[in-house]
């Protein structure tokens, strides 16, 4: 009796590995179509990840990934003995915090003041100027902060600060300006971006709402407050989670093309994407640089992780798996 | 009333970010039309106090370092933006095909690489060592910009959302294969997907200083905004340099002042110009690239 179930199973499934054998091949055109993209992330993305192992090592290109001699905890260990591993990690979250904050705040903000301007004309130039700065690369808003900031030519210097009768400002050498600085030009640059997203979200609210909410009395800041920020909140919420997902990781161009390479400015700019890269490029020190790569991309992938648990939980569809 | 009040006042908001988002720019495009000795009088300002074109003629005069930046950028951004939308779309449309065995697998695949990456130092190290993308042209082109998750799933949701499964089970009826199915009916039916991620993709070339930072020694491989980067730099450099001695002097004395400004005026002229067509796709994208698992 046994037996017999047992050569009935072993016909089904070797009729079914015969049946997805079959269907494989009936897609092969498809599977053909992915390998250069699939060969792509193995070189780009996948060797880099198990690369990852060198953090435990002392890397030399002779013997490679796998045969430098490994050190153990050796590379953290130095790693997180300096002071930069605090001040790192501390403007990385600091930073992003704040980014999220403000940007959320100002993005909404500017939706919401974006779909009451009637004039369709005058819509469309507004937004097209606030998302500007989108475009442009972080060397060329280092070429326009730098022009404002100038200490000797700079507009700020020259003619506002003049105006109130201040004393010029060497900005490149006063780090405490940098937060401001740093924060305002983030949000210079994200928030007409932040706002389309927010806008859409706005042009899915039912107008009967609106109607409704006309017929009633309510005025339009009571629109606005009773239905469409509600109507945003989940909107909201998912960016948020989606931030706080990357809050390990920072806009490498920001920080650091516009302090233009001023070491005085470093306690407040150094985050943990520029240390990893100045101690491999500029101390060409791989332990330190990969331990500290190692540190961001593991507990960042924890944090991806645990913020996709909860927008699944949330809002499904807004999910990355 | 009231209501008009507000109105105003959303308009006056709204001038007033238009003015700081725009400014900025036009604050170089006056500095690269001023005078060098204005500049030096006066210091920056939104209108040339000597409207001059110098540092234009300055730099097309010897348009060596210029030509050169402007043909590593545009090789790698044609390049760069039609491999991409090809290897993308490949990749992404078999994900979007629910008949395909292991296509769960292949987008865990996918999806991996947006969750976790090695960090720099291995990423670096295959590109330059074993891969040779160093000192290149190609380094400008391969390394990380060819490809990202992030837009194989928007391709997928795409494709997914908009191409009917009955007209590929149609021409399939009809005997057309599978990569005829793809380039005759698929690809036309995708057009503002394509011209999604070709966006994406020509800004991130354009915009695009890293790839030479890390992996390019020599000059004449640099990209535009690399170029750029290092004029910036190298200015101030010197500034600081002498700063024990005299630095608003040093700065005096030097004479490109201007002709960086109008440098960068030249970089991001092409940008300025496309900016209406640019942001019209880019604000469609944004709407259909909801990404979603």
């Amino acid at each position: 009796m046994d037996t017999i179930v047992k050569v009935e199973s072993n016909r089904i499934s070797s009729i079914k590995r015969r049946n997805m054998w079959n269907a494989v091949l009936r897609h092969k055109v498809l599977y053909l179509l992915m390998l250069p993209g699939i060969i792509y992330m193995l070189l780009n993305n996948y060797i880099p990840m198990f690369g990852i192992i060198i953090a435990f090592k002392n890397y030399n290109f002779e013997d490679g990934f796998l045969f430098s001699p490994t050190v153990g905890f050796d590379n953290f260990r130095y790693l997180f003995e300096t002071p930069d591993a605090f001040i790192m990690t501390r403007n990385t979250l600091g930073y992003n915090a704040v980014f999220i904050v403000v940007n959320l705040v100002m993005s909404v903000t500017m939706a919401i003041l974006l779909n009451e301007v009637r004039n369709r004309y005058s819509k469309r130039f507004y937004q097209s100027a606030v998302l500007l700065p989108f475009f442009l690369s972080a060397v060329i808003v280092a070429y326009l902060v730098y022009s404002l900031l100038n200490p000797d030519s700079g507009l700020v210097n020259r003619y506002i600060l003049k105006s109130f009768g201040v004393e010029p400002i060497s900005w490149y050498l006063e780090p405490k300006y940098w937060p401001f600085i740093l924060v305002i030009t983030n949000a210079w640059k994200n928030v007409g971006y932040g706002s389309i997203i927010y806008i859409s979200a706005m042009t899915g609210i039912d107008t009967e709402y609106y109607e409704a909410a006309t017929i009633d009395g309510a005025r339009k800041w009571q629109q606005v407050k009773y239905i469409t920020i509600p109507l945003l909140v989940p909107v909201m919420v998912i960016m948020t989670i989606l931030s706080i997902g990357r809050i390990f990781y920072s806009d490498f161009g920001l920080f650091y093309q516009l302090p233009m390479g001023s070491g005085t400015l470093l306690p407040v700019t150094n985050v943990i994407d520029t240390y990893v890269y100045n101690s491999l490029v500029n101390m060409g020190d791989i332990g330190m640089s990969s331990a500290a790569g190692f540190y961001q991309s593991v507990v960042g992938f924890l944090l991806v992780l645990t913020t996709n648990l909860v927008v699944r939980k949330i809002s499904p569809e807004n999910a990355l798996f | 009333m009231k209501n008009n009040r507000t109105h105003w006042l959303i308009h006056v908001i709204f001038i007033f970010c238009s003015a700081a988002a725009i400014l900025p720019v036009l604050l170089v495009v006056a500095i690269s039309f001023s005078s060098e000795d204005s500049i030096n009088k006066y210091g920056y300002s939104l209108l040339p106090h000597e409207f001059s074109t110098y540092a234009y003629q300055y730099i097309f005069n010897d348009p060596h370092v210029l030509l050169r930046a402007y043909g590593n950028t545009i090789f790698a951004t044609v390049v760069g933006t039609l491999t991409c939308m090809i290897i993308t779309s490949a990749l992404a449309y078999p994900l979007s095909r629910k008949s395909m065995p292991f296509r769960k697998f292949f987008t865990m695949f996918v999806v991996l690489t947006i969750l976790f990456n090695g960090g720099l130092v291995p990423w670096y190290i295959v590109m330059k060592n074993y891969l040779h993308f160093s000192d290149n042209i190609w380094a400008l082109v391969v390394p990380g910009l060819l490809l990202n998750g992030f837009n194989v799933l928007i391709m997928r949701t795409f494709f997914l959302n908009t191409i009917p499964g009955e007209l590929l089970e149609a021409a399939n009826m009809d005997g057309a294969g599978e990569f005829r199915i793809f380039a005759q009916i698929v690809i036309p039916l995708s057009k503002p997907v394509y011209a999604t991620i070709g966006l994406f993709a020509t800004l991130a070339y354009w915009n695009d200083w890293y790839n030479s930072m890390i992996f390019q020694v020599n000059h004449d491989n640099y990209s535009m905004q690399y170029v750029l980067q290092s004029i910036l730099l190298n200015i101030q450099y010197l500034a600081q340099n002498t700063k024990s001695n005299n630095m608003s002097a040093s700065l005096a004395s030097l004479p490109q002042e201007t002709s960086r400004m109008a440098m960068a005026i030249v970089a991001i002229g092409p940008i300025i110009f496309a900016y209406p067509f640019f942001q019209k796709y880019f604000i469609k994208g944004l709407t259909i690239g909801a990404v979603k698992g």
